[in-house]
């Protein structure tokens, strides 16, 4: 799968920046998409256009998603069916991600720039525009059970189901 | 070998003798705590249960916290309907710690579930909220989580796939100079560490100043662990803890330690000298941007914020008072203060402080969240500066993000209202 690059951050990119605290009131994943990196003018315009295809990718150093719990970060990233492609996430983000099935991907050596075109794979990510190659650092066994049931959601009706047919 | 404090807890909860790090577990929680973003919660919650014929009952409607903080009282329609929304589910499903926008049990959620009694040395903890870290100060594994997982939560019980962390152990001795502050010691570590040091790691606290030091200090330093990306901030329980428990909050049952072993095995160990740290201001826009205050002195700064979770008890507003006191808010500069919760603003018009912060011309607000996530009370005009004891100064945090937020803790805010300059309390201000 051959995807570009629609914007490239740096590090400690906070939910502040993906999702402003003055948005927290909008809750359903439905409504918070607009409001995806708002006050990055550019890039929020970019995404309302609709011009974006899905799995388009957002690149980002260490830290991505630091600061708020907010579920919302992800949901708004996860409307517009992004992949974030960052050298290393925050704790809280990374799970809201996993839990809500937004495409989180962990290359600790990642470099690529606005419009460089990458080809993802399972292990590792090429930079078609620069010829480099990046492994990609596969998540813990824990997390991947929760993607692989369809989120958390779907995953914690299967507990509840097996649950109850043992009461 | 021996075991950290977070693999205690984590053993204690999942009923095994012993857990590694990197072990997957699923550890019943004692405390779920929400705020107005249970409204997404109740969304997610009820999705669990849809389709599966199951009445959707929370596990333990007594173990549920729900506090509302964030915006109060609603700045919107649309927080209005979620509140309402919130109260009807407690309401139906029997939660018994709600704590509604009321003068006579209302505050920020994480000085409200402490002062309550409802966290208790070893417990469990999660909440949707980052500084859910706040409540290791008494001695509990409490962390951060998202709405979804908050639903599986209230569904199960437990938390699915928890991976136990590794642990930081930082060091702290030495006594403090006159007016610095818990704030001071976490601001530089973090500064030290960066905002990722810890990320999917535990710091546990240690040393004479952490002994020494009130809860409400240690509340501080757990409260912006996260700031360097740790699950938690734990501080072992102590005799200190059970006097905070019973006095302040109320606690009349039984108080059991879990304590680390004295063998326990750390990734890292970080020691601070408390005796040369000087007053720490986190400089814009990340948290881990540390400078001594001689760095900043002298910047002007147009808003003046103390409250939040990490510093609006009565001990730092009793500090601020006390520099405050028969002086005047500088006439370029305005300050706003946020009490912790309707309790600490009740004892603070007692002790007189509240008299003290309105005649030197300061705003007190109501208790709760405030400005520190930009919502409302208090939004920065474009190139403005903000002087701020809370916990957060990313680009956009107190509602523009065309405008600057530097951090300090309540001493340095208060010198600094005076002055409208960042200050140094120590250099005097008349």
């Amino acid at each position: 799968m051959i995807s570009n690059v629609i914007a490239k951050f740096g590090d400690d990119i906070s939910t502040d920046t993906i999702y402003p605290g003055r948005f927290m009131a909008t809750v359903l994943p439905t409504e918070t998409p607009q409001y995806a990196f708002i006050d990055e003018k550019e890039l929020n315009a970019k995404l309302n256009s609709k011009q974006v295809p899905p799995n388009s990718v957002i690149v980002a150093n260490n830290n991505f998603g630091c600061g708020s719990s907010r579920e919302q970060a992800a949901s708004t990233l996860k409307g517009w069916e992004l992949i974030i492609v960052a050298r290393n996430f925050a704790r809280i983000f990374l799970q809201n991600s996993i839990n809500l099935g937004l495409r989180t991907i962990i290359c600790p050596t990642i470099e690529a720039n606005e419009n460089d075109e990458l080809e993802i794979s399972e292990t590792e990510i090429i930079n078609k525009t620069s010829g480099k190659k990046f492994a990609i650092e596969p998540l813990p066994q824990a997390r991947q059970a929760i993607i692989d049931a369809g989120g958390l959601i779907a995953y914690t009706k299967k507990k509840l189901l097996e649950k109850s047919s043992k009461n | 070998m021996g075991m950290t404090i977070v693999q205690k807890i984590l053993a204690k909860a999942t009923g095994q003798e012993s857990v590694k790090v990197g072990d997957v577990v699923e550890p019943r929680v004692d405390v779920a705590m929400s705020h107005e973003n249970a409204a997404l919660v109740i969304n997610q919650f009820l999705d669990v249960y849809n389709g599966t014929g199951l009445e959707p009952n929370v596990w333990d409607p007594s173990k549920i916290a729900i506090i509302f903080d964030h915006r109060v009282p609603a700045e919107s329609s649309k927080t209005a309907s979620n509140h309402k929304k919130i109260r009807e589910f407690v309401s139906a499903q029997g939660i018994t710690k709600f704590h509604d926008i009321r003068g006579d049990e209302g505050g920020i959620c994480h000085q409200i579930l402490p002062e309550n009694g409802y966290i208790r040395p070893g417990y469990v903890v999660v909440g949707t909220d980052s500084h859910t870290t706040t409540h290791g100060a008494l001695g509990a594994f409490s962390f951060g989580i998202g709405a979804t997982e908050m639903a599986s939560v209230w569904t199960l019980g437990t938390v699915l796939n928890v991976e136990v962390p590794g642990t930081i152990k930082v060091v702290i001795n030495g006594e403090l100079s006159e007016y610095v502050s818990p704030k001071d010691i976490i601001l530089h570590l973090i500064g030290k560490i960066s905002a990722q040091g810890a990320n999917f790691k535990v710091i546990e606290f240690h040393g004479e100043t952490v002994k020494n030091m009130s809860t409400s200090g240690r509340l501080v330093l757990s409260n912006m662990s996260v700031e360097a990306g740790a699950t938690a901030g734990i501080v072992p329980a102590d005799d200190e803890t059970v006097r905070y428990l019973r006095e302040v909050a109320g606690v009349t049952d039984e108080i059991e330690f879990v304590l680390p072993d004295a063998d326990a095995v750390y990734e890292q160990i970080v020691e601070i000298d408390a005796s040369k740290l000087t007053l720490q201001i986190a400089c814009p826009h990340t948290v881990d941007n540390v400078k001594p205050i001689e760095a900043v002195e002298g910047i002007k700064i147009n808003q003046i914020v103390i409250g939040s979770c990490t510093n609006g008890r009565l001990d730092d507003l009793e500090i601020a008072a006390n520099i405050l006191r028969g002086k005047k808010v500088n006439q370029d500069t305005r300050m706003l203060i946020f009490p912790a919760s309707w309790k600490i603003y009740k004892e603070a018009l007692t002790q007189g402080y509240i008299m003290d912060f309105i005649s030197a011309g300061a705003v007190v607000m109501n208790p709760g969240c405030g400005c520190c996530l930009g919502v409302h009370q208090g939004a920065l005009g474009d190139k403005e500066i903000s002087l701020s004891t809370t916990n957060r100064n990313f680009k956009g945090r107190q509602g523009n993000p065309d405008a600057d937020v530097y951090l300090c803790s309540p001493a340095v805010a208060a010198a600094s209202a005076i002055t409208g300059v960042i200050t140094n309390p120590a250099k005097g201000v008349n």
